[in-house]
């Protein structure tokens, strides 16, 4: 707006008179700035003027020590050990790279150095990478003897420096590569995504020193937090020439809490050997309070490669074998459950009042529903089948017709409950939720309509429906115990155990869940029971369980009839998937289990047996004794525990004692 | 007093800008930058490409902008400040909205060549806008709490997003440098005196409230205030390079190491050492000298902007002077404070010196405007 010139003349003095208020203002923080500068730079100079005068004052982290991590009964799992190193500060080591690489040279004629580590020893030496002042390990895990050749020609290597530090061990290798994972260093992607997450400021400085190992996965990973530990700092005071005069004074970090696990390691160890070669995985759970008392997938491989950097021709052995022994098939491998599903089938039907324990249904072999034939794996047919029976002998056609009456929404809703399509929430990576179809479920994930027949192979456990050997092992234990029962697998922290978290029970009928377990008992003991080969005949530790044979992929009616279907005929990734589920005693359930073997053939065959040896081992606390099993196969039981290679007491593996 | 009340024929056009231009001010602008030069290069032990040549193109870049700015006429810029603030306004939210969704808790926005982060723009956008609702206000009505409201709301809105980044260093900022162009304008004294004692109030009532059920902050929050009363407390958080500060600004002593010659600041874990830190490394090897010196600089560019304030009779230059200024002053007094342990550590860069791209630029395109109020004052 326009203004007569004389209020303008007045809004520009007002103008002035604040302007030079505010001048005055910061004319007053600036001398307060400048007096702190003198107080800081002149006065108080004296407080650091001595020692900064020839040397310098150096605040250097100490890593604390990484917390050990312990099976139930406190046997060691992950440990520290001692590692001499070598370190160069760049500043000290020269001021061009040619001197720098000339130290490097002289360092690699006394120790073993590969030219790749003198590459990576330079680009990390970089003063763009990490600051002049930063001390780069160079080489680790030397021997005494070349470590103590460094401190001898100390003259001739300005900059290095020997040290001792601690490293990651795992002294039982491969049994708990998949359980308790692996540490390394810190990457970049680990920085960048832990700035985003806590901001730059809150990132624990420790993650700043090269070559700092965190954990990478499993439990090393997701309780990370809690094993790390504090940093303590040291001031040091170092001469012209960098190197350490003496220690200022130093505060000690806070070591990492040690944490003890709910696996017993020799039970562990047991089912690793048991399962040998396989691409299988088994998981043993206590049924009173969901410990997990062993979670094995097999094969394994050894975390102290990666501890160490595993060369790229291990790396590559490792992603391109086909049983995938990188991946945790415990928890990240989903299979069609195949007729260890049949209890979720049966226990949905009898809570919806669609059958009794009586109810009889006939099995010619097949049934056909809306023009399609659907096969029972006896092609004669079992007669007239009631649950028992249904579930003894495992007939097919008896849950394709109790489905039909129950609805995939009442199932699906039994198996939610039992923990399938459920995240069990364990300190692992890559945890699967599996599958528990219903209605809803392929309407959002495939935009089509739920028919009558996704409901029919729903009920034997093929189809949509998708389980981890952990979901299975949740599952027989919630039907062993009637609760639904938690996996844990944290024990304790610093000795203080982790609280069992309270559980609801499984609101069914208890004479309804008892019909199921009957039928469970009756597989295994049953004069049919298809289980009935891997029983055990102790009576105070008898087994329920139930096996499956999951198909991998379809037949053609052709194959069918030419018998091509035979397991042995096909190559091993066509193969069917061998399940088993479990636990026993029968009476008084302790423990359950679950056992996978990825195209291992028949579930009864192949994964029973196992399931039988892994349950005695933790039920006796041994080597399970030969008279718990039927004794016409005594023999090759004995014959065969012989050949499992086990580890010694003292958790060292045994020389292979043949070719 | 409106553009039309310019006797235009006495703005000087064309290339005799130049000679209007206030070339005392913009050499001490690049006799600071060439301080800042010099410890990036110091600091990177003897390093050009690291850091210093990064940061003189940028310079020179933010240069050309300031000269662009300042030949075109201060009545122009006028009238684009409410459109400026909208586009900064938008920006922010564009960060707000797709950088926790899209980008993952960013505060800029990648240009290619450079990131701009849209608070540091929105600083100078502020306070056009506030300068151009004061030139257009009636002078009666400025003390009058409904014409009082709106440039509070004017604060606020980038304020509150800016907090919400979250980034409470550049917030106060916004806060700090709007209530100073309110304060130039003539808002009356109450309504500063009320806020500032409410504002102690508050933050004593936090202090006192740690510990009792009804406490304020987060826990976390609480330990960092008592990082920065007592940095001894925390050596490894934030009291560690506050330590590490001190160290290096006591051992410059009177007239420092020598350049090249600091040790302490360029020690490890110091992680700002190139940024928000930087005044250490001065202080290190300059010493008391050197560090005063700077504040002198500082002070010198102070002295220049409210000296035009005053010169000039537009009151939408005046106000926009003031502003800048007042922003020029609470960077360098944050940071330095921060630095020498009179502050809690928050991120705010030293102008012209830490290295990074958005707040160099910004402070020269405020320049920019400065320049442009002097040779375009009515005469």
């Amino acid at each position: 707006m326009r203004r007569a010139p004389r209020d303008t003349e007045a809004t520009a003095r007002s103008v002035t008179r604040r302007a030079l208020l505010m001048g005055g203002g910061m004319a007053a923080m600036v001398a307060a700035l400048g007096a702190r500068m003198r107080f800081l730079g002149v006065e108080q100079a004296d407080q650091f003027r001595l020692l900064a005068e020839e040397n310098r004052i150096n605040i250097r982290l100490i890593p604390p020590a990484r917390g050990l991590i312990q099976d139930r009964n406190g046997k060691l799992i992950a440990g520290n050990e001692q590692n001499y190193r070598v370190v160069i500060t760049r500043e000290n080591a020269g001021k061009t790279d040619a001197e720098v690489e000339g130290v490097l040279n002289r360092l690699s004629n006394i120790i073993p150095m590969t030219a790749q580590d003198l590459t990576d020893a330079m680009k990390e030496l970089n003063p763009r990478v990490n600051s002049a002042f930063v001390p780069i390990t160079v080489a680790e895990r030397l021997s005494w003897t070349d470590f103590s050749k460094i401190a001898i020609n100390a003259p001739a290597l300005p900059g290095v420096s020997p040290e001792v530090g601690l490293s990651r061990v795992y002294p039982r290798d491969i049994d708990f590569a998949h359980v308790v994972g692996y540490v390394g260093p810190v990457s970049e992607k680990d920085l960048t995504e832990l700035k985003d997450k806590e901001g730059a400021e809150n990132v624990d400085p420790l993650l700043m020193i090269p070559r700092f190992q965190i954990g990478k996965i499993g439990v090393e990973k997701w309780m990370e937090d809690t094993l790390r530990g504090s940093a303590g700092t040291k001031r040091i005071e170092v001469n012209a020439v960098g190197r350490v005069m003496r220690e200022l004074d130093r505060e000690e970090g806070l070591k990492g809490k040690d944490l003890r696990l709910t696996i017993d390691a020799d039970v562990q160890n047991f089912v690793q050997a048991r399962l040998g070669e396989e691409s299988a995985a088994c998981v043993v759970m206590d049924v009173n309070n969901g410990d997990i008392i062993a979670a094995v997938s097999s094969p394994s491989f050894d975390p102290n490669l990666f501890v160490r950097g595993i060369s790229s021709a291990d790396y590559a052995a490792l992603t391109e074998h086909d049983h995938r022994p990188l991946a945790n098939k415990v928890v990240q491998g989903a299979y069609p459950p195949g007729s260890t599903f049949k209890m979720v089938t049966a226990l949905a039907a009898l809570e919806a009042g669609v059958i009794d324990e009586n109810t009889t249904v006939r099995c010619p072999g097949y049934i056909e529903v809306g023009g399609i034939r659907f096969n029972c794996w006896k092609r004669g047919g079992h007669g007239s089948v009631n649950l028992k029976r249904g579930l003894s002998e495992s007939c097919d056609v008896f849950f394709y017709d109790v489905s039909q009456r129950v609805g995939i929404d009442m199932m699906a809703e039994m198996g939610n409950k039992l923990g399938l399509g459920q995240r069990h929430d364990l300190p692992m990576s890559a945890i699967s939720t599996g599958a528990m179809p219903n209605k809803a479920w392929k309407q959002e994930k495939f935009k089509q309509d739920w028919v009558i027949g996704d409901t029919i192979n729903a009920s034997i456990g093929q189809g949509y429906v998708l389980a981890t050997p952990l979901q299975l092992a949740v599952m027989a234990s919630r039907i062993a115990a009637g609760r639904q029962v938690a996996p844990r697998i944290i024990h304790s922290v610093n000795d203080i155990e982790v609280p069992i978290a309270e559980v609801a029970g499984l609101d069914l009928d208890g004479s309804k869940l008892r019909a199921v377990q009957m039928g469970m008992f009756e597989v295994m003991n049953g004069q049919h029971g298809t289980g009935r080969g891997s029983r055990i005949v102790d009576a105070s530790m008898q087994m329920c369980g139930k096996s499956g044979t999951a198909q991998v992929r379809n037949f053609s009616d052709a194959e069918k009839r030419d018998g091509a279907t035979k397991n042995d005929a096909l190559p091993w990734r066509l193969r069917d998937h061998a399940l088993f589920v479990g636990f026993a005693p029968a009476n008084a359930p302790r423990y359950a289990v679950s056992v996978v073997v990825e195209h291992g053939g028949g579930g009864s065959a192949v994964a029973g047996p196992i399931a039988r040896d892994a349950l005695l081992r933790a039920l006796t606390g041994g080597i399970p004794p030969l008279d718990a099993y039927p004794a016409d196969q005594r023999g090759t039981i004995e014959s065969r525990m012989n050949d499992l290679r086990l580890r010694l007491p003292d958790g060292s593996q045994p020389e292979a004692s043949k070719v | 007093m409106s553009f039309l009340e310019y006797r235009l024929k006495l703005a000087p056009s064309g290339i005799a800008k130049v000679f209007y231009i206030q070339w005392a001010l913009i050499l001490v602008l690049i006799a600071i930058a060439a301080i800042g030069w010099l410890m990036l290069y110091s600091i990177a032990g003897g390093d050009m490409d690291t850091w210093a040549l990064p940061q003189i193109k940028r310079f020179g870049m933010g240069l050309g902008l300031l000269f662009f700015v300042a030949f075109i006429p201060i009545w122009f810029w006028r009238s684009m400040s409410g459109v400026s603030y909208i586009v900064a306004m938008l920006l922010l939210l564009v960060v707000h909205f797709f950088g926790t969704v899209g980008m993952g808790a960013q505060r800029w926005i990648d240009l290619g060549f450079m990131r701009l982060q849209p608070s540091e723009l929105m600083k100078v956008t502020l306070v056009m806008i506030l300068a151009a609702y004061y030139d257009w206000l009636d002078d009666k009505k400025v003390s009058r709490p409904l014409w009082v409201l709106i440039p509070v709301v004017l604060i606020l809105l980038p304020t509150y997003f800016v907090l919400k980044q979250p980034n409470l260093g550049t917030s106060m900022m916004l806060i700090l440098a709007g209530a100073g162009v309110m304060f130039a304008a003539g808002v009356s004294l109450w309504y500063f005196g009320v806020v500032g004692a409410l504002g102690g109030g508050g933050i004593a009532a936090i202090i006192m409230s740690e510990g009792t059920p009804w406490q304020v902050l987060h826990d976390y929050q609480y330990k960092r205030i008592h990082t920065f009363l007592d940095p001894a407390a925390d050596p490894l958080g934030t009291g560690y390079n506050i330590i590490q500060a001190k160290i290096a600004l006591g051992s410059g002593g009177w007239a420092g190491k020598g350049f090249m010659q600091g040790t302490q600041s360029r020690l490890n874990f110091l992680p700002e050492k190139h940024t928000d830190f930087i005044f250490t490394t001065l202080g290190e090897e300059f010493g008391f000298v050197g560090a005063i010196s700077l504040l002198a600089l500082y002070t010198l560019v102070l002295v220049f902007c409210i000296t035009a304030a005053i010169q000039n009779k537009d009151r939408f230059s005046q106000l926009l002077i003031i502003g800048v200024a007042m922003n020029f002053f609470l960077y360098l007094a944050v940071n330095l404070s921060m630095v020498m342990g009179m502050a809690p550590v928050v991120g705010v860069p030293l102008p012209l010196l830490s290295y990074g791209g958005s707040a160099t630029l910004v402070i020269l395109l405020a320049f920019g405007l400065v320049q442009s109020a002097i040779v375009h004052r009515p005469r």
